[in-house]
């Protein structure tokens, strides 16, 4: 039994069938990932479990629990965090600011009431954030508005505050979409780092076929909606379904 | 110093030096100079200054944190004073309860609005809140006289009950609003040589109650609370993505900025004990909203700014008339100082708005950061110039070792 | 029977204000992507020409006629307007009365020219603003339009006649088989209503068959996309703002003899437009001139004696409950597309 458990999930918008009886298990401290051409569902996918979309039919457990019809924050309190395509992030705070208010979430819940105490003397709080940043390599530019960073910082700093969380499970979207190449050799070192360092589960979705055989331990190709394949990854690269798959009935 | 880090401290104690001694600052002209109509100093405009000044730091609150721009913070404002002056004819002329009531009930409003407008944001926000505002300022010209009074506006009578108080005077008139028989009209005049300065209770019990309101909300700012409102602004989608929700806090946002808007309509009834329905509409909503922009929506001190700037200018302009005009271009041929006065007389007496709706636009275009921002210019202007004098200094200084 | 009808009718002049106002606040909305607070100033200023005409035309100077004397015995002073002296009594006394109508013709050159100073001057450095900013830049224009025209025309309702031709009732209940008198409506109405069908079919029509109307429309749509195919959708955009501005205007023009025009006429209907705009669905021409009609004939409902006795001052929030209850069942209106101005 995995950590995440998609069973029978189907998603139709109007006459397209996005989602066809997509069955998905990733196993605890693995790291797996999603791959297919355009169209293939895999953003569907992604915010059926984050709770952006819910799904006409099926089921979504997380360790156990269904993760359907609840809210993004309520997921990410059961321990779900998510990385997004272009880094999203709290542009006009500062990159301490946008550290501790992930450690706040965890500490505090989705929502409390905490307005008297200054934030600086949350000393906790700043501690761990300061060693998040540490840890990303950030610590310099705490005092740094988080809007006026580099693409790649930003990546990192949203890669360091979900990882703040201590996340069970990691959904990255196309972590290095629109990166030079030493932003993306960057990025994968980080993404190596995590996974050997710490006991967290990473579900990838990316483009880039370097990223995916660097990292991923297990890959689900799905296409038109629907798995195809999924194996390791060896046996991936010369699977002829996924050349069908990418290249059309040509290849 | 009470938890707060030096700058704020200082920025805390500036306010409050200024408040507390404004009956002598904004009086700097002799009672019979001709500058004297630029005094400012007299009680009825000082708590004016204040009690705007807790409206617009309430709305800051609000708008400057969260970024959700209501147009109908008035409806609380007029809810408040309408609290406030029914508690002045059921109960006692005390200020207190009055002042409490008001805020409670302005709270209650702010919750169940805060909670239907809160569904939505951005325009829609705007529009849901407008909506409201013109609801309950229409009711009360109309349905709702029993409690508003209407167009005459709901006032004090000699039928009053005051259940707790007297209800009338020995002399047989309506008694006056106090603080624990302290009459909030009660002025103290000191005359110095040919000046002139009125300390007010009102005023003092005002200016108090805005420094509270100010310190309460420089808390906020710095508090997680405050950080979490600021990511509101920022992004909403990592923000629940991060595991905390928006609504709460955004509802808690617009409940204390309402209790803001009510505290300064309940101390409006208790300087002058009537509210009228006026006191809700939307032009009266603009007014807040032109308030912190003009001073910097999202700074601690700016609505302040904004409130005193807007509230003293409306009464000097205001008082502007020709001959006074003339008076000033008296020193040039007669040809100049007629078109000169023909050509600022619509700014001026009547034309204030004209005045206001120009600078106001000024500020949205040069300077979205409002007095604030123009300060932080002016003041970074200056500190380069002394940084490249020293440069300057230091270069000449060189080659002579 | 005769009183719905009647209620109907008496909803559809306002109606056709809202309708007018709010499908050129959802022009420029969708056409620019702004927020424009300035909108009902364009009204008032529309309404504002006609007064303006009427002076102009009334113009008048002094004759002493020395056949006659006044009740002082002094020989009597004539005041004749310039316009009878030049083109005779009957021409120029009939210009002067059809002074509302001839001021559509005035109107519509100075409306065009005020859309595109303020476009070109203001509105179009406001593109890439956060939509609080156009709010707030707009808000300051309508306040300093509507003290412009109280510095130069006072603070009072300015009474402005429609032309006697039409001032008298049209009897609607006898052409429908009721009795007489039963729903009397006056043809000024019916005429606001047959110009404002026309002026809303005009501009479909404009944009339906018109190539200009069709990129316009595409760049509604999408307009990242037009602009990447090398049209230059800008100078389309001004355009559209004086076509809008020109709406308004005529809009306001008509609807002076209906209510005598004041300064603040414009942040009035605008409040009101804008809900209008809401309910119809943001971005939805369509949607704007049937929610206009649906919300006047509402109001015009609501303050029924029978439906007032029922829910007391419902006539007073009618169009603000039905925003409200839009807003938050359909939050994209009624006709609204998706994701428009959602985030």
């Amino acid at each position: 039994m995995g950590i995440l458990e998609v069973k029978n999930v189907n998603k139709r918008f109007g006459g397209l069938q996005a989602l066809g009886d997509v069955n998905l298990s990733i196993r605890e401290n693995s790291c797996h990932a999603i791959i297919g051409p355009n169209g293939a569902g895999k953003s569907t996918l992604l915010n059926c479990l984050v709770g952006k979309l819910i799904p006409d039919t099926g089921s979504v457990l997380f360790d156990g629990q269904s993760v359907l019809g609840r809210t993004p924050y309520e997921i990410n309190q059961m321990g779900i965090s998510r990385v997004f395509q272009t880094p999203e992030i709290f542009g006009d705070l500062s990159v301490l600011e946008n550290m501790m208010i992930p450690i706040f979430a965890s500490r505090d819940g989705s929502f409390r009431m905490h307005a008297i105490e200054n934030m600086h003397n949350e000393k906790a709080v700043v501690e761990r954030a300061k060693q998040v940043l540490d840890e990303m390599n950030m610590l310099d530019k705490q005092h740094m508005h988080a809007a006026s960073m580099s693409r790649g910082d930003k990546r990192r700093l949203e890669i360091g505050m979900c990882l703040s969380q201590n996340p069970r499970l990691l959904l990255l979207d196309e972590p290095t979409a629109g990166m030079a190449r030493a932003d993306t050799n960057n990025t994968i070192d980080l993404l190596k780092q995590i996974k050997d360092e710490r006991d967290i589960t990473i579900a990838i979705i990316e483009h880039d076929m370097h990223v995916v055989f660097s990292l991923a331990e297990r890959i689900t190709v799905l296409a038109q909606g629907t798995p195809l394949v999924e194996d390791d990854p060896e046996n991936i690269k010369g699977h002829p379904k996924v050349r069908e798959a990418y290249l059309g009935e040509a290849a | 110093m009470l938890g707060l880090n030096n700058k704020d401290t200082l920025l805390l104690i500036i306010v409050a030096a200024i408040t507390l001694l404004a009956p002598f600052i904004l009086n700097p002209f002799p009672t019979q100079s001709a500058m004297a109509q630029f005094n400012a100093g007299y009680p009825d405009l000082m708590q004016r200054f204040v009690i705007f000044g807790i409206f617009a730091i309430g709305f800051n609150i609000l708008f400057g944190l969260t970024g959700y721009l209501s147009f109908g913070h008035a409806a609380f404002l007029g809810v408040g004073s309408y609290s406030a002056v029914w508690m002045f004819k059921l109960l006692s002329m005390n200020v207190i309860p009055a002042i409490l009531l008001a805020m409670l009930i302005s709270g209650l409003f702010a919750v169940l609005i805060g909670f239907v407008s809160l569904r939505r944001s951005g325009i829609y926000f705007s529009i849901l809140t407008l909506a409201f505002a013109q609801m309950s300022f229409n009711l009360a010209y109309s349905v709702l006289t029993p409690i508003t009074n209407g167009e005459t506006g709901l006032q004090l009578t000699l039928n009053d009950p005051r259940i707790l108080g007297q209800v009338t005077t020995a002399e047989g008139s309506i008694p006056v609003t106090s603080l624990f028989g302290l009459e909030m009209r009660s002025t103290y005049e000191m005359i110095f040589g040919p000046w002139s300065f009125q300390f007010n209770a009102g005023y003092y019990l005002c200016a108090i109650i805005m420094l509270l309101s100010f310190y309460i909300a420089i808390r906020i700012f710095r508090s997680p609370f405050g950080m979490m409102l600021r990511a509101i602004k920022s992004n909403q989608t990592r923000m629940s993505y991060t595991g905390l929700n928006p609504r709460p806090y955004t509802l808690a946002a617009f409940v204390i900025s309402g209790m803001y808007a009510g505290l300064a309509g309940g101390l409006m009834a208790s300087m002058d004990p009537l509210a009228g329905a006026e006191r809700m509409q939307w032009t009266a909503s603009g007014e807040v909203v032109l308030m912190t922009i003009l001073g910097g929506a999202g700074t601690l001190i700016g609505p302040i700014l904004g409130a005193g700037f807007i509230k003293y200018f409306e009464n000097i302009f205001s008082k502007i008339n020709d001959n006074i005009l003339h008076s000033w271009f008296a020193f040039m041929p007669d040809g100049f100082e007629n078109a000169l006065v023909a050509i600022v007389h619509p700014f001026v007496g009547k034309g204030w708005h004209l005045t206001l709706g120009i600078l106001f636009m000024l500020v949205v275009v040069f300077l979205p950061g409002g007095l604030v921002e123009a300060g932080q210019r002016v003041a970074k202007l200056f500190r380069r110039r002394k940084s490249e004098k020293t440069s300057d200094e230091s270069a000449q200084s060189k080659p002579a070792e | 029977m005769d009183a719905i009808i009647l209620q109907i009718l008496n909803g559809l002049d306002k109606g056709s204000a809202y309708a007018l106002i709010a499908l050129g606040l959802t022009l420029i909305f969708g056409t620019l992507g702004v927020v424009n607070f300035a909108h009902g100033a364009l009204f008032m200023i529309g309404a504002f020409c006609a007064v303006t005409l009427s002076r102009i035309l009334t113009l008048s100077f002094e004759t002493v006629d020395p056949t006659q004397t006044d009740f002082l015995g002094q020989p009597l002073k004539v005041k004749t307007t310039y316009i009878e002296a030049w083109f005779g009594p009957e021409f120029g006394g009939a210009m002067i009365d059809w002074a509302v109508p001839l001021a559509i013709l005035f109107a519509i050159p100075i409306m065009i020219a005020v859309g595109f100073i303020m476009e070109r001057g203001l509105i179009k450095h406001f593109y890439k603003r956060p939509h609080a900013d156009q709010i707030l830049v707009t808000f300051g224009l309508a306040i300093v339009l509507q003290e412009i025209i109280k510095a130069f025309y006072g603070a009072n309702p300015i009474p402005t006649p429609a032309p006697a031709a039409f001032k008298g009732s049209f009897d609607f209940g006898v052409l429908l088989g009721f009795e007489a008198n039963a729903i009397i409506y006056p043809y000024w109405r019916l005429v606001y209503f047959a110009f404002a069908a026309i002026i809303i079919g005009g501009v479909f029509a404009f944009l339906q068959f018109t190539t200009f109307g069709m990129v316009v429309r595409a760049g509604m749509a999408d307009r990242e996309t037009v602009g990447i195919l090398g049209i230059n959708i800008d100078k389309r955009f001004t355009i559209m703002f004086g076509l809008a501005a020109a709406v308004a205007g005529l809009a306001g023009v008509m609807y002076a003899p209906i209510n005598s025009p004041n300064y603040h006429m414009g942040m009035d209907f605008l409040v009101l437009s804008f809900v209008v705009v809401v309910v119809g669905g943001m971005g939805s021409l369509p949607g704007a001139v049937a929610a206009g009609f649906l919300l006047g004939i509402l109001e015009s409902f609501a303050s029924m004696n029978q439906v007032k006795s029922i829910f007391p001052g419902i006539d007073q929030i009618i169009i603000y409950l039905v925003a409200i209850i839009i807003l938050l069942t359909r939050p994209r209106g009624l006709l609204g597309r998706k994701g428009v101005m959602e985030d």
